[in-house]
């Protein structure tokens, strides 16, 4: 479908829609947090079946049967439910009133990588979480948080007020907005290493903090000791990409990147404290699932700012239109 | 466009129900539907009754020696935890006194429960599988036994006793893994096991301090200590064997033994704690 340029310049836009975009956003975090506390709990396998929940419709799965395990993982299942609920909502409106075509198109494919993700949690159960797909599950979980955040970002009045015209030409010529590129990479890459650890069971493979086996530099030969180092030196990595992108934002003179950079760096440093309590916690559960939550935090505000970066400062004639509303176009045929 | 809307949020809430699955199904339909499962799964005769699963498998051959021991433990009886059983008020209402671990249970005469004790080499022959089905039992929130052997081929009943529902997740390293829910009291399950392996695990996932281990074996020749941590392997016939005893937290332990007709020998273990 061509972009159609309705009300072009007129400054309509729908915050409904940022806020719906918002809501899922913060859904999805909470399901990221769920699906932690799945993996924490190590209680995936207690609803044996997918898509049913022992023979039951999931839907009507009796409350007086939520015991044990079984509490976190149809937890799970229900809120991914209400996600996929959402994100179906969110991708016809948008289809119906959103402008840009590419944001269109980010709405379907948000739409497909939940339905893709929802089939990976079946698969997960089916095959007993074998550790490929488990983590093939966390990463797309990130993923799909990674859109709905860009959704949520590029539909926001502030954002169509001062949407770049080419977005790569704004990238090629933005520090701030490349150096917000490496540090989103590195924090995806982080998740990536952190969900092979967490399902390859590595997670305690290195017991101490700060030192790693009472070293520096641990002997990497076996693969969780290896994984999970990797791990802590990408942490390192980002809080370095971090601590330089802060400083230059706050020189930027531009507040709100500003502000956004420092609750970055803020988040980052909460997250590696969560890290080094997960260790000497032993893993305490909730601990550990705050770390895996906090983790998709980091990712989301990385990549916000990274497109917040490319915003150009406001600007007259730079505002990217909503498409009307039905009775809108009625009243134009008039 | 409106009719493409209508259409697109129609087909994609038809799939999530369908996903879903099923509509709401009763309790009766669900232990039918179980019922089905089981008896299809069971490719042998149906077990007339429950073995005593911490018994040895009945012997297909008369004759030969009988061998008994002891398994002693050395050392500190470490406290084993109470269970917590929040997680379920039905289990915690199933129990007045404290419930503790199974992993190490020394006896008050300083010997082993739960020691599985089988012939590691030098069994000859076949042996067929005995149909009466060995059972595991889930009741209290606590599987019974804890500790059993099974001959491959040999059912395994797997039954829930409780007013809650269990998940049985086997995890083999030489034979299937399988995951199975039973939401009603009284439902059963018959699982067969095709090769041998010591140490096989089930866990529930639902409630976590459940376990149990298994070992299958292609022969009779195996036992699992009792009370008075004795065990007893009937029937073994002339040879030269290894006699093994596993436990789940102390390893293995191994004798060499010399069968040569009828005779009763004694094998004793003792584990260091």
């Amino acid at each position: 479908m061509p972009d159609r340029g309705f009300a072009a310049g007129t400054g309509a836009t729908n915050v409904g829609l940022h806020r719906f975009a918002v809501l899922l956003a913060a859904a999805t975090l909470l399901l990221v947090f769920a699906g932690g506390l799945v993996t924490s709990t190590e209680s995936g396998l207690s609803v044996p079946d997918w898509p049913t929940t022992y023979g039951y419709n999931m839907f009507t799965f009796p409350l007086s049967k939520w015991v044990g395990g079984i509490r976190f993982e149809h937890s799970h299942r229900l809120i991914a439910s209400m996600v996929g609920l959402l994100t179906i909502v969110l991708a016809v409106w948008l289809q119906r009133r959103e402008g840009r075509r590419w944001v269109r198109r980010l709405g379907w494919a948000a739409l497909a990588i939940v339905i893709a993700q929802g089939l990976l949690g079946g698969l997960t159960v089916l095959l007993f979480l074998p550790p490929a797909v488990s983590v093939a599950h966390a990463c797309l979980a990130q993923t799909f948080f990674c859109v709905v955040v860009t959704l949520a970002v590029v539909t926001s009045p502030r954002f169509r007020d001062r949407a770049p015209r080419s977005f790569s030409a704004t990238f090629g010529a933005n520090p701030l907005a490349r150096l917000a590129a490496w540090a989103t990479g590195l924090v995806y890459l982080q998740l990536l290493v952190g969900a092979i650890m967490r399902h390859t069971k590595a997670g305690l493979a290195i017991p101490d903090f700060p030192l790693a086996l009472g070293r520096v530099v641990p002997p990497l030969d076996a693969f969780p000791v290896a994984i999970h180092f990797v791990h802590r030196v990408n942490a390192v990595a980002i809080a370095a990409v971090v601590g330089v992108l802060v400083a230059r934002a706050i020189r930027s003179r531009r507040p709100g990147l500003a502000r956004l950079s420092l609750v970055l760096g803020a988040l980052v440093l909460v997250q590696i404290g969560l890290g080094a309590a997960t260790v000497l916690s032993r893993k305490d559960v909730l601990v550990t699932t705050a770390h895996v939550a906090c983790g998709a935090l980091v990712l989301g505000t990385a990549l916000s700012f990274g497109i917040g970066a490319m915003a150009a400062e406001r600007r007259r004639g730079n505002v990217i239109p909503m498409r009307p509303s039905l009775s809108g176009r009625a009243a134009a045929w008039k | 466009m409106r009719q493409r809307v209508v259409f697109l949020i129609f087909g994609t809430l038809t799939s999530l129900a369908l996903l879903a699955c099923g509509g709401k199904k009763d309790e009766d339909a669900l232990m039918e539907e179980e019922t089905a499962k089981t008896s299809t799964s069971a490719a042998a005769p149906a077990a007339p009754a429950a073995a005593s699963a911490a018994a040895p498998a009945a012997a297909p051959a008369t004759g030969g020696a009988t061998v008994t021991g002891k398994v002693a433990f050395d050392g500190t009886a470490p406290t084993e935890p109470a269970i917590k059983m929040d997680a379920d008020a039905y289990c915690k209402s199933q129990h007045a006194t404290p419930v503790y671990e199974q992993e190490v249970v020394v006896n008050p005469n300083k010997t082993l429960q739960w020691v599985l004790v089988y012939v590691k080499e030098g069994v000859n022959g076949s042996y067929p599988a005995p149909t009466a089905a060995v059972e595991l039992n889930q009741q209290g929130c606590q599987y019974h036994p804890h500790v059993f052997g099974i001959q491959t081929g040999q059912p395994l009943k797997v039954v829930n006793s409780d007013g809650t529902l269990h998940n049985i997740h086997a995890l083999p390293k030489k034979n299937a893994e399988f995951n199975i829910g039973q939401p009603f009291k009284g439902m059963e399950t018959v699982k067969k096991f095709d090769n041998p392996e010591t140490g096989l695990r089930f866990k529930c996932d639902v409630h976590k301090w459940m376990g149990a281990y298994c070992g299958v074996f292609n022969h009779p020749f195996f036992a699992v200590t009792n009370d008075q941590g004795a065990f007893e392997i009937k029937n073994l016939p002339p040879g030269n064997y290894v006699i093994e005893a596993w436990h789940e937290k102390y390893g293995t332990q191994t004798q060499n033994v010399t069968i040569t007709g009828s005779e009763a020998k004694t094998v004793d273990f003792s584990f260091k704690g």
